[in-house]
């Protein structure tokens, strides 16, 4: 398994057989072998250079977990981890950034911070600066920068990282979109030139977009690597949906934190729990989870809805400016307790394909996310009615089909008209 | 067993085109009960130290009025009271020099060791963001506090040398001890402060003993009080501190006295021990720092 120079399976080789606790847990000495949550279990695989691989799984999976070991951030509990090169981490935008020091000094120090050597951060410093488009303000504190300056400079010195190997936590999440795409590029760019990405997302269009292939993990093990096509589609169908309904039986594995927790997220379409759905009936949505702080108030259960494409078709929350209906629920001081939320959309709204249910459950005043569980769950909307036909024959072109109020009348009969249109000839 | 999608043999590499390193750059493995500290990785983060210790000096008076000659006012405000209280209302005897000379010579060191103490204590705390998101040996971290400091000694030590030569003070060759007494300094100040700095990621309790313990630790170091004030059958309890060997050293240095040998090779010997002791607890507790910062 060791590696050798010019064997087959012999380069670059992180070979990992990982496992750490629990953080939290592995604080208490005495503790039974079964109270111990394993982050990560017999997570083991191999990495090739220049190859970009994708890490994928839902909120607790182990996926934090897998490249703080492999950053040594933290130390493994056991296994072994093999490194060919130098290791860069991306684990948040702006690393070593000090409000207090200008776009240059920042530069300098957070080039460090991350493992670049001072020449290298000198050879590549104006390439950095345009890159993060701050030149007027290369000597102002970073303090006195707008958000998007600060991150476009933040993002533009760990993109011009030199590491043999990167990794790179979700920091694309930020920006404007034309950022975005130029940070997709950069990354590109770097497998290219034959280094190893290792990439975590949830936007699962910049997954695929980047990642021929793709690992799984789930419940801290691999559930499956190879193309990222096909694992994506595991990643989707698989967990999620089956049945419609997803429980956390470990409530210590559910999303969420001290104060709240996911317990289950479920949809119900013409009275039962499914995950096929009659294009004509409503669906609801429903959000378990158990609130641990008593009095909590200004409690938010938020819906995402998306597409196959990872496009947000709608979102919702139970927030008053959001409900139709008059609930007294959100600014009560609420008991410690399970709780459901609902919500349901109509019949004849969704179009006929997949869609994709995220959750988060907010507190406002001031906003904390208390639960994020992307992706948690999926259905599917079928057609069965008279509508398929109707469409012309390629089905109804959108994310949403609605039947909207259309009149379509005569303003006025054929013969009426002649004798204008003669008239103006 | 996970399974695999397509090929069967997804878990094994594509064969590479690119050769690398027979054996691996880095390998990580959970320590042992057993944890050195691995000088190599330090070396190759020396710049690292730099820019850190360039950071906490740029960083360290931004935003005040008069800056840098903080380091300046404080040992000089502190001299002064001490020369009102101990050394003209307490009567202090310090032979054939004036108090405030008295003072301000062990002031300057002491200044010097209770700030970076003090820093360096709250370092790793202060940094939380950076240990949990990326890697660089967590020792840096109270190190370039450390070194940070050595800069306002040096403008405190400017000052010293003014008032030396106000009051005619000959130089001797016991300036040669000079280097040897700052490194020593430098030495103990990072092991308690290192040692601080991990105790404080667990309990942050040491954020508040911290100030308090400096304050008590003044008056044993023999900064008000010259050695010789202290009662015969008490002066031994002095020689377990090691600040009070290496100020009246100072003082010797500057001033032309006598060197208490014993007391400094005492000093120098718990140093070298605090010193090994603090770096293995420091990377004993180091693998949970991110978990629990």
């Amino acid at each position: 398994m060791l590696g050798q120079r010019g064997a087959a399976y012999s380069t670059l080789r992180d070979t990992l057989t990982t496992a750490v606790r629990s953080p939290l847990k592995a604080l208490r000495s005495r503790q039974r072998q079964d109270e111990i949550i394993w982050a990560l279990e017999d997570v083991s695989f191999a990495v090739q250079p220049g190859e970009v691989l994708g890490i994928i799984g839902r909120n607790g999976a182990g996926k934090s977990t897998l490249l703080k070991v492999l950053s040594r951030i933290t130390e493994p509990t056991r296994g072994r981890i093999e490194l060919y090169g130098r290791i860069g981490s991306l684990l948040e935008v702006g690393t070593g950034f000090h409000p207090e020091l200008t776009g240059r000094e920042n530069i300098l120090l957070s080039g460090a911070i991350l493992g670049m050597k001072r020449l290298e951060i000198k050879r590549r410093f104006d390439d950095i600066v345009a890159f993060a488009e701050v030149e007027r303000f290369i000597d102002t504190p970073v303090k006195f920068y707008s958000s998007g300056m600060y991150m476009r400079l933040a993002f533009a010195v760990a993109a011009h990282l030199e590491p043999e190997i990167l990794m790179v936590d979700e920091v694309l999440a930020v920006g404007d979109a034309v950022f975005q795409k130029k940070c997709l590029g950069k990354m590109g760019d770097v497998a290219r030139a034959g280094r190893t990405v290792l990439f975590v997302s949830h936007n699962m269009t910049a997954v695929n977009q980047l990642c021929p292939r793709s690992l799984l993990l789930e419940n801290g093990q691999v559930k499956v690597m190879g193309k990222t096509s096909e694992v994506m589609t595991q990643y989707l169908k698989g967990g999620a949906g089956k049945g419609g309904e997803w429980v956390w039986k470990d409530s210590r594995r559910a999303p969420g934190n001290h104060r709240i927790r996911l317990q289950a997220v479920r949809i119900i379409s013409n009275g039962k729990i499914t995950s096929d759905v009659d294009i004509d009936k409503d669906v609801s949505i429903e959000v378990d989870f158990w609130n641990y702080a008593a009095g909590i108030r200004n409690l938010g259960v938020n819906i995402y809805l998306q597409d196959g494409m990872g496009t947000t078709v709608l979102s919702t929350a139970n927030t008053p400016n959001a409900n139709s209906l008059e609930e007294d629920w959100f600014d009560q001081p609420h008991a410690p307790g399970l709780y459901r939320a609902t919500c349901t959309l109509p019949g004849n709204f969704l179009n006929d394909a997949p869609y994709y249910i995220t959750v988060y459950v907010i507190t406002l005043g001031p906003l904390a996310i208390e639960v994020e569980a992307p992706q948690v769950l999926s259905f599917d909307v079928f057609d069965t009615g008279g509508m398929r036909e109707a469409g012309g024959g390629g089905g109804w072109v959108g994310a949403v089909r609605v039947r909207l109020p259309w009149r379509t009348e005569l303003l006025a009969p054929l013969e009426d008209l002649q004798p204008v249109e003669a008239g103006q000839a | 067993m996970p399974t695999t999608t397509s090929d069967t043999d997804s878990f094994l590499p594509p064969p590479s085109a690119l050769t690398l390193p027979e054996k691996p750059l880095v390998t990580i493995e959970p320590k042992g009960w057993w944890v050195g500290v691995n000088l190599r990785d330090l070396w190759s983060y020396r710049e690292l130290l730099y820019f850190l210790t360039w950071r906490d000096i740029k960083i360290r008076y931004k935003q005040t009025l008069l800056g840098g000659a903080w380091a300046i006012l404080q040992p000089v405000f502190m001299m002064l009271i001490f020369t009102i209280f101990f050394g003209r209302l307490g009567g202090v005897k310090t032979g054939e020099f004036p108090y405030a000379l008295f003072a301000f010579a062990g002031l300057v060191p002491w200044t010097f060791f209770a700030n970076s103490v003090t820093v360096s204590g709250n370092s790793l705390v202060g940094s939380a963001n950076l240990i949990t998101k990326v890697y660089f040996p967590r020792l840096l971290l109270p190190a370039a506090a450390v070194a940070a400091g050595l800069v306002d000694f040096m403008l405190a030590f400017i000052v010293l040398v003014g008032l030396l030569f106000f009051y005619m003070v000959p130089p001797t060759w016991n300036l040669l001890m000079l280097p040897p007494l700052i490194a020593l300094t430098v030495l103990f100040a990072l092991s308690v402060g290192m040692w601080l700095s991990a105790l404080n990621v667990k309990y942050r309790d040491v954020r508040f003993a911290l100030p308090f313990m400096i304050q008590v630790w003044l008056f044993v170091s023999s900064v008000i009080v010259p050695s010789t004030g202290v009662p015969e059958r008490f002066r031994w309890l002095l020689l377990l501190n090691p600040m009070s060997a290496i100020i009246e050293g100072f003082r010797s240095t500057l001033l032309g006295l006598r060197f208490d040998w014993t007391a400094l090779s005492i000093a120098a010997v718990i140093t070298l021990f605090a010193l090994i002791g603090s770096a293995y607890s420091f990377k004993r507790m180091e693998k949970h720092f991110a978990d629990i910062i």
